[in-house]
């Protein structure tokens, strides 16, 4: 490279994206993107490969800055605005997708479930903990055979006095073996309706999901309900019917607009290294024009759903967002990241494929971010409704 | 217990550094940082304060960017802040920013000043020293720990050869090595409550001084000229095909006259 060539601008610096925050979101930002340096990035690639996680303490360390419900008021929650705690999941994701689930499970699901729909009693009990990283929420929506067609869960809620009795198995569950509270949605009676169920209480059991190729730094379960008898307190009360439940994932949805693209952006910040430095022939691979095509076009579509994340983070803080827009920013933002980090991957060519670099790492953790919390043909379908008026999920 | 942590507002170091026409370090156009090792006396302060009840000013000297520093210690948690900015300050070397400090920290009536153990800029550590000189009060300087009991301020010193322990009573001036905590992080909370929190901004006027006492005419040395170090070239790869990779690399080091 010769001495007098430029400095070389960071991607998003392209775009001038800082320009477009205010100093309270960019020290949050660089509180996040510190902590993670320091707490996660020494250690992902160990716990990635040997599929071990500690949860627990990571998410005391995750409290003290205050990301657990970071953007909930009250009960030891920081209060944040929504752009804040996407910009958090860029970051963190930008570390690993698996440490950013951690965090929405336990926020945007978790502890949001029991904040919009819990009793007075339930959000004392349960927030101030959560928050503080000393109790782990899951969230237990989804069944084997129940995952984008939510509304057919078989987990029922009988009736038995004035106690609940729940009976049922949930599956893909994040944090749920090592979980505290879990919330639960169950078929009764009266529709689909949330339970808050200790994870101690008797009849409740989790078993860790091992083998799996992607999201290994996260801890995946599945969880067994054999006759749990609950308290009527228990149950969520203003949570009716099976909008309770996709609300919450709506609020997860949001996170991983943002996160999705923390981590498309370590890969090509990393990519954009090592072709700085990776000499092939008599140059440097920066240096030649199929490399930049791959950067720039890369570059375009980071930058682009960056742009379209801070759109709807804006729409989300004036309280006008609506769930289809997060479904565009979902789609959209998960599909680019994936396809960016694929496209790296070439670049690093057989370096990309091992733990040295973050990029398949990344690579296989967005496949399962391109699925869950609704998969993409799900998202087509809401903005699809959206455009027609027509609903073609069956 | 009222503690007044002497903050400066640096280049950050990862970022390019340049230098103003007139050989000063240029502090507006470039990113800056509170520097890294006053944040470990913005931690010691928040410790000293919580335990003690007391309060805690954060008080910097420089452009209007400056203000960075004080707001990042706000964010840590400090409480309030002053934020010392004037024209005339530009080009002040060590003795004149002590000057400045000193007028400033000497209106809140502190019992402790703490101060990181060097800028990451200038790197000279004898502010604190010029500084405990102004204002009349006792110093000690490198603190790798500090435990407060009233009035009384115990100070282990980790020296090359042995580890003194002090004792000093307050009013005193500290300056903390970075072995002494570990700098939180600013919490959520703390980088929202800090934008709620006072700064007041002081000129030189408000402190008495006179512009011709400080700045780059009234500096006790000069910067003639600076000279930018070369970056760091590519290494050397030695590939050890024949079993000749220690030859090669005692040649090397023969070569480098490193043996």
């Amino acid at each position: 490279m010769p001495k007098d060539a430029p400095t070389p601008t960071a991607p998003l610096d392209l775009f001038a994206i800082d320009a477009l925050l205010d100093a309270e979101e960019i020290a949050i930002r660089d509180a996040v993107r510190r902590f993670c340096d320091d707490h996660v990035r020494p250690h992902i690639a160990d716990w990635y490969e040997k599929g071990a996680v500690p949860a627990r303490d990571l998410a005391k360390q995750l409290a003290g800055i205050g990301l657990l419900g970071m953007h909930l008021e009250g009960y030891g929650c920081a209060g944040t605005d929504a752009t804040s705690y996407g910009l958090a999941c860029l970051e963190l994701e930008a570390a690993d997708s698996g440490i950013r689930s951690l965090v929405s499970v336990q926020g945007s699901l978790a502890m949001y479930a029991v904040y919009r729909f819990g009793s007075e009693e339930q959000k004392q009990e349960w927030l101030p903990k959560m928050a503080a990283g000393e109790a782990i929420g899951c969230f237990g929506l989804t069944e084997a055979d129940f995952g984008s067609d939510p509304g057919g869960i078989r987990t029922r809620a009988v009736r038995y006095g004035a106690d609940w009795v729940l009976n049922g198995t949930k599956t893909w569950i994040t944090n749920g073996s090592i979980a505290d509270v879990a919330v639960v949605w169950a078929r009764t009676d009266d529709g689909i309706r949330g339970f808050v169920v200790p994870t101690d209480t008797r009849g409740f059991s989790a078993a860790e999901i091992r083998r799996k190729l992607s999201l290994r730094a996260s801890v995946t379960s599945e969880l067994v309900l054999d006759n749990v008898r609950l308290p009527a307190a228990a149950m969520l009360p203003a949570a009716r019917g099976l909008a309770a439940p996709l609300t919450c994932l709506s609020e997860a949805r949001f996170g991983i607009v943002f996160g999705s693209l923390g981590a498309a952006r370590d890969c090509l910040e990393t990519t954009i290294e090592y072709a700085r430095t990776r000499r092939v022939f008599d140059k440097s691979l920066a240096a030649y024009q199929l490399t930049q095509a791959k950067l720039a076009d890369m570059t375009l579509e980071l930058g682009k759903g960056m742009l379209l994340a801070l759109h709807l983070g804006r729409l989300k803080d004036a309280g006008k967002i609506r769930p289809e827009q997060v479904s565009l920013g979902k789609l959209n933002n998960t599909r680019v990241a994936i396809a960016i980090a694929r496209e790296c991957r070439t670049i690093l060519a057989a370096n990309g494929i091992t733990m040295d670099y973050p990029v398949l790492r990344h690579a296989n953790n967005l496949e399962s971010v391109l699925t869950y919390e609704g998969t993409s043909e799900v998202h087509q379908l809401i903005i699809g409704q959206a455009l027609t008026g027509e609903s073609a999920f069956r | 217990m009222k503690i007044v942590v002497c903050a400066k507002y640096v280049p950050d170091a990862t970022g390019d550094r340049k230098f103003n026409a007139d050989n000063t370090v240029d502090r507006v156009g470039v990113d800056g940082v509170l520097s890294e090792l006053d944040e470990y006396a913005v931690e010691e302060a928040l410790q000293i304060r919580d335990a003690t009840d007391g309060e805690v000013v954060v008080v910097t000297v420089g452009p209007e960017v400056a203000r960075a520093a004080v707001l990042k210690s706000l964010q840590m948690g400090a409480d309030s802040g002053v934020h010392v900015l004037d024209e005339a300050i530009h080009g002040s070397d060590s003795a004149a920013t002590s000057l400045i400090l000193a007028r400033a920290v000497e209106r809140q009536r502190p019992d402790l000043v703490l101060c990181g153990m060097a800028s990451t800029d200038g790197g000279m550590s004898v502010v604190p020293a010029m500084l405990a000189e102004r204002l009349g009060l006792p110093q000690v300087t490198f603190a790798s720990e500090v435990v407060v009991e009233d009035t009384t301020v115990r100070i282990r010193r980790d020296g090359d050869a042995a580890t003194e322990v002090i004792e000093a009573t307050t009013p005193l001036i500290l300056s903390v090595t970075d072995q002494c905590n570990e700098p939180r992080y600013p919490s959520f909370k703390g980088i929202m409550a800090a934008k709620k929190k006072p700064v007041e901004t002081l000129t030189l006027g408000d402190l008495g001084i006179a512009a011709d006492q400080v700045g780059l005419d009234a500096a006790w040395t000069r910067v003639d000229g600076f000279t930018e170090r070369l970056p760091k070239s590519a290494g050397t790869v030695v590939t050890d095909d024949n079993g000749s990779g220690a030859d090669q690399l005692v040649s090397f080091l023969v070569s480098q006259k490193f043996v």
